[in-house]
């Protein structure tokens, strides 16, 4: 899409903010490199070019020749499909998955776990099982039919598309340039910074519109690499046909009620962090962020007033 | 339209035109292979096939977990069953001396087996967990007859894909393709922790497949039909949980 230079003279407000000079420099760079034409169909950076993570860099786009005027995508086609696959199967995977919960609202750690043993946790929630006593006076219907079927049909999805999504954030730079802090960043005055800033609900600054900040990486970089690969290894330790051929995946963690637990447990962390994930776009500007994941577009110089 | 993105239509046809191609000859491979389930068709029938087919080729023959003895579980929980039927309680009521499974469809010596008989075959013994759906386990010893044991006795035919396993109790059956029929571990169980197999558990007969959760596990079994064909059998998707809206294949 084009930017009319009126919508785009971010440089003004970052001047007034007492911007360091060498933030200052890059936003002119990034406006200026807005404004030029890219002739690649191809995102963003070329892997290795560019150190700073902020900006795209200047290889990657090839002045004049070209007739249309567009601006790099936000994000990458992959990484916007990916993200909106993730996000359907997520929620099919939550759905069922709290229906499922609902036939044995109960968790036990070790191997084995039922109505006739002491749970570490009782969710005092209905059940859709008269074999449980919950101690409300009514039965909840029978859905673990389809949860199942959709639960493991999500769990496909969701891991055939987070395989595409890695091979294509560690083959074309993804994780390198978009998603590793970079060691200034790992300090304890940014880190420090960082969450202040985010604990105050401050919009995020210009020099974040094409970038992430160092919380949000490291959030990233966890939910990546942690959170969903634990999903996947303690629902595949819940299986009995999987723990038959590689019974480690369920000793290792305890049992399968332990497995059973983690599951739960991780899916909790995941909750919080969609929430807080989608608390911090509208924080930071709802409907570009939204454009930029849907369309890769973005309207640069209007989400965000000048900081401070 | 341009240059570059007549390139780009091209190659997209082509690149959708070899997906396409490149699924029907998976699916055609697949069938031969025995690898499609019987609920295959209907919304969830990719996420069941792709969950049956993998299991099934990585690991067919690979065994259930085993425990320890002192791992049994002191408190096992039977879930509960439809009230039994007067003809159950009858033959319960004479200790099941009248108890009798039919061993009939795809078989060279189609039987007639007395619980006598069922408890004189040579039995093994395991001791597996046992898993609900729902989420909750148990772990006991479960003793029996391996079931490729009596498949063998009846002269199952060659073409013999799968075994359909009925309970006395109205329209409870299920069924198991040859991989989980001839596994070692798949017991017609009429023995639990030592003792006889308790009513509540599935007594006095139960099929035992540990490799699958709870509800593949029928209580009270009284036939056996051996067949290549899960059509002929009530809905076609291979049993009552199926039927219902359940999963055929429960090794997940």
């Amino acid at each position: 899409m084009t930017v009319p230079p009126e919508q785009s003279g971010g440089q003004n407000s970052a001047y007034r903010s007492g911007c360091h000079n060498s933030i200052t420099i890059e936003l002119i760079l990034v406006t200026w490199l807005r404004r030029k034409p890219r002739l690649s169909a191809a995102h963003g950076t070329i892997p290795g070019v560019s150190d700073s993570a902020c900006i795209p860099s200047a290889s990657s786009v090839v002045p004049a020749a070209v007739t249309t005027k567009t601006v790099p995508a936000r994000h990458s086609g992959l990484v916007r499909l990916t993200h909106w696959i993730t996000t359907v199967a997520f929620l099919g995977l939550l759905v069922s998955g709290g229906e499922i919960v609902l036939s044995h609202p109960r968790f036990y750690w070790g191997e084995t776990g039922n109505v006739n043993m002491r749970p570490w946790l009782n969710l005092h929630l209905p059940s859709s099982r008269d074999t449980v006593p919950t101690g409300y006076g009514y039965v909840l219907p029978d859905q673990n039919g389809w949860s199942r079927y959709l639960h493991f049909q999500a769990a496909w999805l969701v891991v055939g598309t987070g395989l595409v999504y890695v091979l294509f954030g560690f083959f074309a730079g993804h994780f390198r340039r978009d998603l590793l802090p970079s060691a200034a960043d790992l300090s304890a005055k940014q880190l420090g910074g960082s969450l202040v800033r985010h604990l105050r609900f401050e919009r995020p600054g210009k020099e974040e519109e094409w970038s992430y900040n160092v919380l949000q990486r490291l959030t990233y970089l966890l939910v990546i690499f942690v959170l969903f690969p634990l999903m996947i290894w303690t629902g595949l330790a819940m299986s009995f046909g999987f723990t038959a051929e590689f019974p480690l995946a369920v000793r290792l963690l305890g049992g399968q009620q332990t497995a059973r637990s983690l599951h739960f447990l991780v899916t909790v962390l995941l909750v919080l962090f969609l929430l807080i994930h989608v608390l911090m776009v509208v924080v930071a500007g709802f409907r570009n962020r939204m454009r930029a994941m849907i369309s890769g577009k973005m309207i640069t110089g209007r989400a965000t007033p000048p900081t401070e | 339209m341009s240059n570059i993105s007549r390139r780009k239509f091209v190659t997209t046809g082509l690149a959708m035109a070899a997906g396409a191609s490149g699924i029907a000859v998976a699916a055609r491979v697949a069938r031969h292979h025995g690898l499609i389930p019987p609920d295959a068709g209907g919304l969830y029938g990719p996420g069941e096939t792709l969950t049956y087919a993998a299991q099934r080729l990585l690991a067919r023959h690979s065994m259930a977990r085993e425990f320890s003895r002192t791992q049994i579980s002191e408190n096992p929980f039977a879930n509960e069953v439809d009230p039994l039927s007067d003809e159950f309680k009858r033959m319960q009521a004479a200790s099941f001396v009248d108890w009798r499974i039919t061993v009939d469809g795809m078989a060279a010596r189609p039987a007639s087996l007395s619980l006598a008989e069922i408890r004189s075959f040579p039995s093994t013994t395991q001791i597996t967990m046992i898993g609900c759906e729902e989420g909750w386990t148990y772990i006991a010893e479960w003793g029996g007859v391996p079931l490729a044991y009596i498949l063998d006795r009846v002269g199952a035919l060659p073409g013999v894909r799968y075994v359909v396993y009925r309970s006395i109790q109205p329209d409870w059956w299920d069924s198991i393709d040859m991989a989980d029929a001839l596994h070692p571990q798949t017991l017609l169980a009429h023995r639990m922790n030592g003792n006889e197999l308790p009513v509540p558990f599935g007594g006095p007969v139960r099929l035992r497949v540990p490799r699958q959760l709870g509800y593949k596990n029928v209580k009270y079994i009284n036939r056996l039909t051996l067949t290549d064909n899960l059509k002929l059998f009530g809905k076609g998707t291979g049993g009552a949980n199926s039927d219902g809206g359940y999963a055929w294949y429960a090794g997940i």
